[in-house]
């Protein structure tokens, strides 16, 4: 059985804002095994990427870990040191952002910026270091690559770039691949392309991957398990294929009714969630979700509903559940 | 991901698996009021301390420069004989012996200069200048600057190009020396014309040398006005193309005024407020190498010009200007910026 | 590059020409010649100054004269400065310019960069606070007020420095500082404004994911971008420098260029107007186009047509 790579417990995080504690995180709890690919799909604003920076200790000062602990590879992630997390960073963890347009910087070449994060993490030398550099970039599919090494950010189209930002995050051989919305910025076509190299690399590379999205259809095809976000918390959790044939959280029932479908007509292909998301400076005491949940009861309002085991490995935080083993328990009694 | 089974902490009843009602879910949702631009921006320059205190001291430096020299029993030119190189607070001779015989002799609260006139009264009327000065030149600033770069935007294509390449050609025009020229050769010709054309003899009621500095500003600083409304027109026009595209009908003209002057109306705001203090900038240095409003006007660059030349025996002299002259400009940079941060956060730099 | 580069001094030639014009047609506008001021000459004696400097002939022709002589490189002679040719003068009163405007550049930019990294590295604390007072204060602060604040302390009070002249380094140390107040200020706020625009963009977020260090998150990303406002501010700085020198070496009385302009005009010094204002105007415009060049070496983006 292979190693567990990332422990997550418990952790609360908090942003101390001028207008007050941001709640973003709730008591997640994620653990990922070597070679696994996990997704995490919630919509906008949900803690998605707050969750993934954590792990990195990326997030600015003004978020801080207020409970729980990170174990990633080995390591506490809680108790390092800028210094030693810095060693973390890019080496045995890395992670592709939402927007190439915005991640390289504009001033200095793709060659420049990939060979920076191998020369940091390893011995190379310079001529090392670009001829790794140039083998990265055939790994992720960008043709002529010698010749793209000495190009500018701004002049690759951003397909190329999110690949450059592949090669950047593959540099160094993480354990750890974390992809945050790698494709939400790109065009559709582009979009499949991206996709279908990520599932190349996985296969190819065997590392782990976090796979960061607002749509449930993108994780379908790579990810073992899936967990579903809202408002800083993990409301479902559990293997793909349970998530997508038995979801028993309200709002993923909600989110896969939004999953285009091709064989429908085109007037009914999205239907989207009804209704604002959460304040996250004045959560609502009880389930996040109630606000908008066609199914909500007067429970939902007062109390957050506790995880309940369905399956082996799917838990879901939803009072209809709940409902369910008190009415069963009701006819026992 | 572990679950807990943690035994829960209340007793659960039917009743709480009853279908919440609307409005209960409702009251979950704190509605965040909607505000409109204006009034959010306002209450947003309301909290802003640092502008709030800059706009209360540019009133009262009006109230000084514009209502006290009213009641004020000194005037600017007058040469009292005898009073001549005073200290702040001091009275002369002739004055203590007025005093003397029961008179009321007004303070000169800041002395007089060499000439014996009184330093306060000229100072209010070197800030009047300068207020005058920056305001007027601003409001030119923006009149031409927006109707050409309206006009450019608006007809775009080769009128566009031609208009633009005029900006970009004055652009390069090194300013301050055409500044310096015309200043000193403006002066005859509307002299002449103040003199020989009866309608115009107003000129010299408000005074060559300023009619020229207004002159000049607006002819050479109307082009940074110009290029930011031409951009704003532009993307207005690109906008506002579609929507009317859509909505069929409506000229895209009438939009486009509309909103223009919704939409732009905040970058238009900060940039005239942040053209006063370069204006009031430009005059004062003007008139420090003496080619400012003429004597026996004064202004705060030729009083501080003037100190100068006393500096070893009247350092004081040079403070009541310079101070003056620095508080206006901060506060209307203050005001600016706090405008900028209040209606247009997007124009920050 | 190369075409750009043949395009803009183009541009800048007709630019030099356009201002050549304006300031000849400006010139004759304003009444008395340059010999009147001179204890009134008789007429006869006016008469014949007047034809040896050409200035009897009609003014289209002076102005086509003036032209030729000055594509051939020759600005003539000063009408006041006797035996003095215009180019002597304009030499002389250029390297004592550039002298001043290029120490007080030089120490706005090695100061006015620094203090806004620091501002904005230590945003919201008392460090960030005093610098942003200052800079702010800084920038409503004519230099003329500057300069003769200098004096009175350093001259008028503590008689420590020479109030005129520039014949040691203690000469210096006031114009400098006055001409260099007003834009280290304002590069600090420039400096700061872009360094926290920097701060916030993604890929300061890359490299930091990389595993970078501060020290060269801040140097190798950050710097490099948030210094190009500050390059394009050169080229209005060094034209303010030279307005700033106008009022500095009136203050201080050092002969420089800004004092031979401005007295140029006050004598209607014709051949010196023109002198010193071509010169002064190519000086400006090349300074921009040496400027936008420099822009586009910092940065990649930015096209030059
Ligand atoms: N720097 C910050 N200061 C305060 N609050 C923050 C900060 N960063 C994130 N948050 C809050 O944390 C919550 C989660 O944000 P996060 O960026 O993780 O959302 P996300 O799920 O990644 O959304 P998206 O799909 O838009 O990327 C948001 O509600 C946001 O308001
Ligand atoms: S707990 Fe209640 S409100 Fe929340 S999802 Fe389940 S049914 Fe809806
Ligand atoms: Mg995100």
């Amino acid at each position: 059985m292979s190693e567990l790579l990332l422990n997550i417990q418990n952790e609360r995080l908090s942003f101390f804002t001028p207008a007050g504690e941001v709640k973003a995180l709730n008591d997640i709890s994620i653990q990922m095994y070597e070679g696994d690919v996990l997704g995490i799909v919630g919509e906008s604003g949900s803690g998605k990427s707050v969750t993934a920076y954590s792990i990195m200790q990326l997030l600015p000062h003004t978020g801080r870990i207020i409970g729980g602990t990170i174990d990633f590879n080995g390591h506490r992630i809680n108790d390092m040191t800028e210094q030693n997390m810095r060693k973390i960073r890019g080496n045995e963890v890395s992670i592709i952002f939402q927007d190439p347009m915005t991640s390289l910087n504009p001033v200095y070449t793709i060659g420049n910026q990939i060979c920076e994060v191998i020369k940091l993490h390893t011995n190379k030398n310079k001529k090392q270091a670009l001829e790794r550099a140039e083998e990265l970039l055939s790994l992720v599919g960008i043709n002529e690559p010698r010749k793209r090494l000495k190009q500018y950010p701004h002049e690759l189209s951003g397909g190329m770039r999110q690949r450059v930002m592949i090669a950047i995050a593959l540099a160094c051989e993480p354990k750890l691949l974390i992809a945050d919305e790698p494709t939400t910025a790109l065009d559709v076509t582009i979009q499949a392309q991206i996709l279908e190299l990520m599932i190349d690399l996985k296969e190819q590379l065997g590392m782990s991957i976090i796979m960061i999205t607002h749509d449930l259809g993108i994780v379908a095809n790579m990810c073992q398990k899936i967990a579903v976000m809202y408002a800083g918390k993990i409301v479902e959790y559990g293997p793909v294929d349970e998530i997508f044939y038995n979801p028993q959280h309200e709002y993923t029932k909600g989110l896969l009714r939004s999953i285009p479908k091709l064989s429908e007509k085109e007037h009914n292909r999205l239907v989207p969630i009804e209704g604002t998301p959460v304040d996250m400076l004045n959560p609502p005491k009880g389930c996040p979700f109630a606000p908008r949940c066609d199914s909500c009861m007067k429970i939902c309002l007062r109390e957050m509903p506790q995880y309940t085991t369905i399956n082996d490995g799917h838990l879901s935080a939803c009072w209809l559940l709940q409902k369910k083993e008190f009415m069963q328990g009701g006819e026992e009694n | 991901m572990k679950e807990k089974k943690n035994p829960l902490s209340f007793q659960l009843d039917v009743s709480d698996f009853l279908p919440a009602n609307k409005e209960e879910k409702e009251s979950l949702v704190i509605m965040r009021e909607s505000v409109s631009f204006w009034r959010d921006g306002l209450r947003r320059f309301e909290k802003n301390k640092i502008a709030m205190t800059s706009f209360i001291i540019i009133i009262l430096v009006f109230i000084f420069a514009f209502v006290m020299p009213q009641f004020y029993p000194y005037s600017y030119e007058q040469q009292i004989r005898g009073s001549e190189n005073l200290a702040p607070m001091a009275y002369s001779e002739p004055e203590l012996a007025l005093k003397a015989a029961g008179e009321k002799v007004f303070p000169h609260i800041l002395g007089t200069d060499s000439l014996g006139r009184d330093t306060m009264i000229r100072l209010m009327m070197g800030s009047r200048i300068s207020l005058l000065v920056g305001l007027v030149a601003s409001i030119l600033v923006l009149l031409i600057g927006s109707i050409y770069g309206t006009v450019a935007g608006y007809f775009g294509g080769k009128v566009d190009l031609f208009m633009m390449r005029i900006v970009d050609i004055i652009y390069t025009v090194p300013d301050i020396l055409i500044i310096i020229l015309l200043m000193v050769t403006l002066k005859y010709p509307l002299k002449d014309l103040a003199e020989t054309v009866p309608a115009f003899s107003w000129i010299n009621v408000i005074g060559v040398g300023l009619i020229c500095i207004f002159i000049v500003f607006s002819l050479l600083y109307w082009v940074g006005m110009a290029r930011i409304v031409r951009s704003q027109v532009l993307t207005l026009k690109e906008q506002e193309y579609v929507t009317a595209a859509r909505a069929l009908g409506a000229g895209s003209g009438r939009i486009i005024r509309k909103h223009l002057l919704t939409n732009s109306m905040g970058t238009l705001i900060v940039t005239t407020t942040l053209q006063i203090p370069s204006a009031i900038f430009t005059e004062s240095f003007l008139s420090f190498i003496g080619i400012g409003v003429a004597a026996p006007m004064p202004s705060l660059g030729s009083m501080a010009s003037t100190a100068i030349d006393g500096i070893y025996s009247y350092p004081y002299r040079l403070l009541a200007p310079a101070l003056m002259i620095s508080l206006i400009i901060l506060s209307f940079n203050l005001l600016g910026d706090g405008l900028r941060d209040a209606f247009d956060p997007k124009l920050k730099n | 590059m190369v075409r750009y580069i043949a395009k803009r001094v183009l541009l800048s030639v007709f630019t030099l020409w356009l201002v050549a014009t304006i300031t000849f047609a400006l010139m004759f506008m304003v009444p008395g010649g340059p010999f009147l001021a001179e204890k009134t000459p008789s007429a006869a004696t006016l008469e014949a100054l007047n034809q040896k400097y050409g200035l009897d002939q009609p003014k289209i022709v002076q102005y086509r004269n003036y032209m030729v002589k000055f594509i051939q490189g020759d600005m003539g002679v000063s009408l006041k400065q006797r035996g003095r040719t215009v180019s002597q003068i304009i030499s002389t009163g250029f390297k004592v310019s550039a002298k001043i405007g290029g120490l007080s550049i030089l120490i706005a930019v090695l100061i006015g960069v620094p203090l806004g990294c620091i501002a904005a590295l230590n945003r919201g604390k008392w460090l960030d606070n005093v610098i942003i007072v200052v800079a702010t204060c800084g920038i409503a602060v004519p230099s003329f007020v500057v300069a003769t604040i200098l004096m009175i302390i350093f001259s008028v009070k503590l008689g420590i420095l020479p109030t005129y002249g520039l014949t040691s380094w203690q000469h210096y140390l006031m114009p400098v500082a006055a001409l260099a107040f007003y834009p280290t200020a304002y590069i600090s706020r420039l400096m700061r404004s872009s360094m926290l625009e920097v701060l916030g963009q993604d890929y300061m977020r890359t490299a930091r994911a990389k595993g970078l260090s501060q020290f060269w998150m801040l140097f190798k990303h950050a710097l490099r971008n948030a210094i190009l406002p500050v390059v394009t501010y050169l080229g209005p700085l060094i034209a303010y420098t030279l307005t700033g020198s106008f009022v500095v070496e009136k203050i201080f009385t050092i002969p420089g260029l800004g004092n031979a302009f401005i007295s140029s005009i006050l004598n209607r010094d014709y051949t010196m107007i023109m002198g010193t204002t071509i010169f002064l105007a190519a000086l400006i415009i090349l300074m921009n186009l040496v400027v936008d060049v420099a822009y586009k070496i910092i940065d990649p983006r930015i096209k030059l047509k």
